[in-house]
């Protein structure tokens, strides 16, 4: 077990909507749950999420060259860029329409309803079970009376487990100082009642912070409001605590599926089966176990 | 918006929420476009035609706003039988002299009974009349008070053949929707959508707002734009009432503030014209020349002495006409443009460059590099060490060996900047709001504010000269240079300069207000729209109350000019009895017990004058404003449908093609605005046009344009690694269909090509460029973010390299939203072979010295 809350297994109920990651680390009095709502209907790409982040948490620069992603130049979530804007054209070209002029064609332009160009701010999802966490050897990651994860960069010793267990891409090393990194939520701002760097500079409020509960219940009136005025592809990723990491702690109202984002539809907490196989080793373990003492019982017997 | 002002948008957003619809007009689908509920694409240059197409919409289907277009525009006002339109010359307006390339607006006035000749232009000679042209008149005034016939003759039932009203049916009548998708390549049906979505939304009930931003004013016909949609929002009542206006967004902070008080060679403080050397020889003529009969601007010699004043402080006396002669004259346009030509022919020697990089940003940079070289001396203030300040050594033209660092004897002075975090000040915005702004740390190392830089400049100058006898140094010897200093490096006092802006009177107490001001020296006022920023010797631009703790107009955070009005020209959200037109969209009112308007925002009208009040035969200034006389700036009262005076171009807007164009103007036989401004030089050749041989050689349209990760010419941006990491590299966005006629490749390289030089860029093959079908041919557009330069993290071609020299004659902007190019795979040669493949374009296009310059 480990000596200080937050780090080590959880020792609380695992999943459902009574999760309680903050208790199950171990504290017992702690604040309410808090965590990021991103409304991408409502994004328009200016990428302050990204400037500010790096600003406040002095995090270096990725890589000064040209993706050819659209405006995408970030590209993915990594260990030097905690806030990703992804952007997805979806434009197309309809069909011919006669313009009325005899000899003036004109090619008709975008219907102004359905050619989309989809931003949408990606960021650690902070998960309800989180794997990074489970797998840190070192007590590195820690989970924050927030019910937050963030990773403690005196702790961590870089071997890496973290990258491959999280099942979203987001934590990795960073060459420079051999350590992971990910977002912390703002943990040194929060502490000090400050909004998140990223949610503080969002000039749209597509990013929003506050206790998860709040965020939930604001984004299914979203939901419905898009609903009712047409847009029927918004949808919430990552708002239900049933799902295979718990529910994430910054979840996300989309316009499309989750793959177009670069996000996996359906993900699943990487250490869920561990106690299984676990219990599995230990069952065959046992086994073997009896099965030496016995034959060194037998053996015994023969040599005595 | 959304790409180039984020942070503002975020209340389009907002409005977007609580159920507004949002239409963008954008050749490109950009970030606007992508939340907007509507993406127009268009034609770049083809807006007038557009917005046009939208009037005459609402005219032909009355959509118009019939009791506030009769009571508050001057739609019944009858012109004279000398005007002729567009519709009756082919494209030109009566009072064209082609000879001099300039209008003789005497024949656009209103008919009635003969009060003064317009503005001071009697017995002036074509010549000495285009220098004055050229001098900008149509900024004077904020283009809104110029001269104009006080006491017209009218028809309220708007029949008369001459009125305005009719005159705007029929100039407009040709902008069918069939021509809109001919000539901006707007669809019918979405054009459909924009007519009903703006006409739904106007009225009584509703308003619409137009913002805009330099995708308008670029141009040679920019001005005409912008009046383009003033006269549809006057159509529609969509003027001096909530929700409504036309928004201008500024190219970067407080550009608002440098015009109020302004870095503009044509105009001093709170618009008043700057004297012209032929035409003010005094004080009196001065005066008697800009004022107006009526209005606001009839106070012209108050605002004009309290600025000498304010500038001359006990020197300025009566009896030495307050010093006026000290100020300096105009001879013509001294433009940025005809500066720099000034430079290459070595009559301007020295050169301030204040946070502005011509050798990226300005049209032509290759010109401005020219004229760089050519000077003694070159101070550049900047963050850091722009394109501007090491052109000598790493310039396009050392590259290619047409310059060499040893021949170039420019001394070059930088002097780092302060940033606004380091330095009080304020911020004016486009609602003509002002913020101050608090030093939040001190500026590092040597770097300083300008204000410091100006000051001690100003103050060292000053003891220079303080013994000398020479008659040439008075005006520097008597100006007001005495503002206090404080901190370790005697930062001149921001406060001080604001307290002298708004002025004070005989006593030395602030005033509140520019009704206040005098003739006879007893006030000082550095800005009279600024007066009562400083009422009571409050800063009222500091305040900050929260707007959940006040009104929805918010009336108390920063101030807002003038009077802290937060809409101009208010009164006409209330009827002509001074009613609000609805409820939902009530601002002020006249309150008949109090006997004063009242409401939720600062009255714009004189507070206690009535609805019912009509000024008396022969009343003058404010006394002859009428009771409903909304448009209190205007000589007249209204807002123009028909400009009689104020704009060089026409009294009213007409679709021209470009300087340079691949479309021949489809409306008209004139291709161009026969009167724009032409700066032709053996480094600026122009392009042939339309039909012209050789137009074909540069078969595409191009525009420029920002993006949300860099600003302007890159000086604040490039060289931050946060910033230049997200958008790091120069490109061109291309559509499929284009990068499959030219081969151009997704990532790789292009090389753009225009009659003034060559770029390369790495080319986003995106749908979000759509081609046009124009006249029966497939017209692609290429966009192109103008931030690159040699210097910083990221580094690139400038967009400015392929720009051209043809201005908009009222202001003097150049045209760099609309231009025509080519565009072929690759990278652009490098050394001479990249002029001699300029060379053979422009040989190929048979482009001489003449080449667009046809009226």
């Amino acid at each position: 077990m480990s000596t200080q809350p937050g780090t080590g297994p959880a020792t609380g109920p695992e999943t459902g909507p009574g999760a309680d990651p903050a208790a199950r680390a171990g504290y017992p009095d702690h604040p309410p749950r808090v965590g990021f709502f991103t409304d991408t209907s409502v994004c328009i790409g200016c990428k302050a999420c990204e400037v500010a982040c790096k600003t406040w948490n002095a995090v270096p620069e990725d890589g000064i060259s040209l993706s050819g992603m659209s405006y995408d130049n970030t590209v993915s979530l990594n260990a030097s860029t905690w806030r990703h804007v992804a952007f997805i054209e979806q434009i197309g070209r309809p069909g011919e329409a006669d313009a009325g002029l005899p000899g003036v064609e004109i090619t008709p332009a975008v219907d102004g309803g359905s050619a989309r160009w989809l931003m949408s701010s990606d960021v650690c999802k902070h998960c309800t079970e989180a794997a990074c966490l489970d797998v840190c050897p070192t007590g590195a990651l820690m989970r924050t009376e927030f019910g937050t994860v963030v990773v403690q960069d005196d702790i961590c010793n870089g071997c890496g487990y973290c990258v491959t267990a999280c099942p979203f891409g987001v934590i990795a090393r960073r060459e420079s100082d051999g350590g992971a990194h990910k977002c912390t939520l703002c943990y040194d701002r929060i502490g000090d009642g400050l909004t998140p760097a990223c949610a503080q500079a969002c000039p749209t409020e597509s990013i929003q912070f506050g206790p998860l509960d709040e965020l939930r219940e604001r984004a299914a009136g979203r939901v419905s409001e898009l609903h009712e005025s047409g847009v029927t592809q918004a949808r919430l990723y990552g708002e239900d605590p049933s799902d295979g990491v718990g529910g994430m702690g910054a979840f996300f109202l989309l316009l499309d599926q989750p793959e177009v984002y670069g996000l996996p539809p359906d993900p699943v907490v990487t250490t869920r089966d561990l106690p299984r196989i676990w219990r599995h080793v230990a069952t065959a373990g046992a086994a073997l176990a009896v099965g030496a003492l016995a034959a060194c019982v037998r053996g015994g017997r023969g040599r005595s | 918006m959304a790409e180039a002002h984020p942070v503002g948008f975020q209340w389009v957003m907002e409005a977007k929420k609580r159920g507004a619809t949002v239409i963008h007009v954008d050749p490109r689908f950009s970030r606007t476009s992508a939340v907007a509920d509507l993406h127009v694409p268009i034609r770049a240059g083809a807006d007038i035609a557009f917005v046009g197409g939208l009037i005459n919409y609402v005219l032909t289907h009355e959509k118009y706003f019939r009791d506030y277009v009769v009571a508050y525009t001057n739609a019944p006002t009858i012109l004279t039988e000398d005007f002729a339109d567009t519709e009756d010359l082919d494209g030109v307006f009566s009072g064209l002299n082609t000879e001099h390339r300039i209008y003789d607006f005497e024949t656009w006035r209103y008919q009635g009974r003969e009060v003064r000749p317009a503005s001071g232009q009697r017995g002036v000679g074509p010549d000495q009349l285009r220098q004055i042209r050229k001098a900008a008149r149509g900024e004077a005034h904020g283009s809104g008070g110029a001269q104009a016939h006080p006491e017209p003759d009218t028809d309220e039932t708007l029949q008369h053949p001459r009125c305005v009203f009719q005159v705007l049916k029929r100039h407009f009548a040709r902008y069918t929707p069939e021509v809109v998708a001919q000539v901006a390549g707007v669809p019918e049906e979405l054009f459909a959508q924009v007519c009903r979505h703006i006409t739904e939304n106007s009225g009584r009930d509703r308003t619409t707002a137009f913002v805009y931003s330099l995708g308008w004013t670029q141009h040679t016909v920019g001005v005409q734009y912008i009046r383009t949609a003033a006269i549809l929002q006057a159509l529609l009542g969509n003027m001096g009432r909530p929700g409504g206006g036309i928004l201008a967004l500024r190219g970067h902070a407080s550009i608002q503030g440098s015009t109020d008080i302004p870095t503009l060679f044509d105009l001093l403080p709170g618009y008043l014209p700057m004297p012209h050397a032929h035409q003010h020889d005094d004080l009196d003529s001065y005066v008697a020349s800009e004022k107006t009969q009526n209005g606001f601007w009839a106070n012209t010699r108050n605002y004009m002495v309290s600025l000498l004043k304010a500038y001359y402080g006990d020197a300025a006396q009566p009896g030495n006409d307050f010093c006026y002669d000290y100020l300096p004259r105009l001879t013509g346009s001294h433009s940025t443009y005809e500066t720099v030509m000034g430079q290459i022919k070595g009559e301007c020697k020295g050169y301030f460059l204040f946070g502005q990089n011509p050798a990226v940003g300005s049209a032509n940079a290759r010109v401005q590099r020219e004229g760089l070289s050519n000077l003694d001396w070159l101070v550049v203030r900047d963050l850091v060490m722009i394109e501007s300040a090491t052109w000598w050594k790493n310039g396009p033209e050392i590259e290619t060996g047409e310059m060499r660092t040893e021949d170039i004897g420019t001394e070059v002075f930088f002097l780092p900047a302060a940033a606004h975090t380091e330095k009080d000040g304020s911020f004016t915005n486009t609602q003509r709001m002002l913020q101050w702004h608090h030093t939040a740390v001190e500026p590092a190392g040597d770097a300083r504010s300008d204000l410091w830089f100006t000051y001690h400049l100003g103050r060292r100058i000053r003891e220079r000269l303080a013994s000398s006898g020479d008659e040439m140094d008075r005006p520097v010897q008597d100006l007001t240079w005495d503002y206090p200093v404080h901190g370790s490096q005697d930062e001149p006092s921001a406060e001080a300069v604001l307290a002298e802006v708004n002025g004070w009177d005989a006593e030395g107490q602030p005033l509140s207000t520019f009704n206040d001001l005098k003739d006879d020296g007893s006030t000082t006022c550095g800005c009279w729209i600024y007066c009562g920023v400083r009422a009571d010797g409050v800063n009222q631009a500091d305040r900050r109350k929260p707007g959940r703790e006040q009104s929805w107009v918010a009336p108390e955070w920063g101030w807002a000019w003038p009077a802290n009005r937060r809409v101009l020209y208010n009164r006409a959200s209330a009827d002509p009895d001074g009613k609000p037109w609805s409820e939902r969209k009530a601002l002020v009112w006249w309150d008949e017990e109090q006997g004063r308007w009242t409401g939720h925002d600062v009255p714009d009208f004189i507070a206690t004058r009535p609805p019912s009040y009509r000024p008396p035969p022969g009343a003058t200034g404010t006394d002859a404003i009428s009771g409903t006389d909304a448009f209190i700036m205007q000589a007249d009262g209204k807002a123009w449908l028909f400009a009689p005076a104020g704009l060089v171009d026409g009294p009213l807007p007409t679709h021209y093609e470009p300087q340079e164009s691949p479309v021949s103007n489809p409306l008209y036989g004139q291709q161009h605005n026969p009167v724009r401004e032409l700066i032709s030089y053996r480094g600026s050749r122009y392009q042939p046009s339309g039909r012209e041989p050789g137009s074909n050689v540069y078969p595409y349209v191009t525009t420029t344009y920002r993006l949300t990760e860099h600003h302007t010419a890159g000086g604040m941006s490039r060289f931050l690694p946060y910033l230049a990491e997200l958008q790091p590299a120069m490109f061109c966005e291309v559509s499929p269909e284009l990068a499959a006629e030219r081969g151009l490749e997704h990532a790789g390289w292009a090389t753009i090509i225009t009659a003034r030089s060559a770029i390369e860029a790495r080319v986003l093959v995106t749908e979000r460029m759509m081609p046009l079908r124009i006249g029966g041919r497939t017209l692609h557009q290429i966009g192109l973010p103008w931030h690159w330069g040699a210097n910083g993290l990221t580094t690139g071609d400038a967009a400015n390299e392929l720009s051209h020299l043809s201005l908009d004659p009222n202001v003097h902007i150049q045209e760099v939203k609309a231009m025509a190019c080519d565009i072929r795979p690759g990278r652009r040669p490098r050394g001479p072979a990249l002029r001699e493949l300029v060379r053979a374009y422009q040989q190929r296009a048979g482009i001489t010295a003449d080449t667009g310059t046809e009226v």
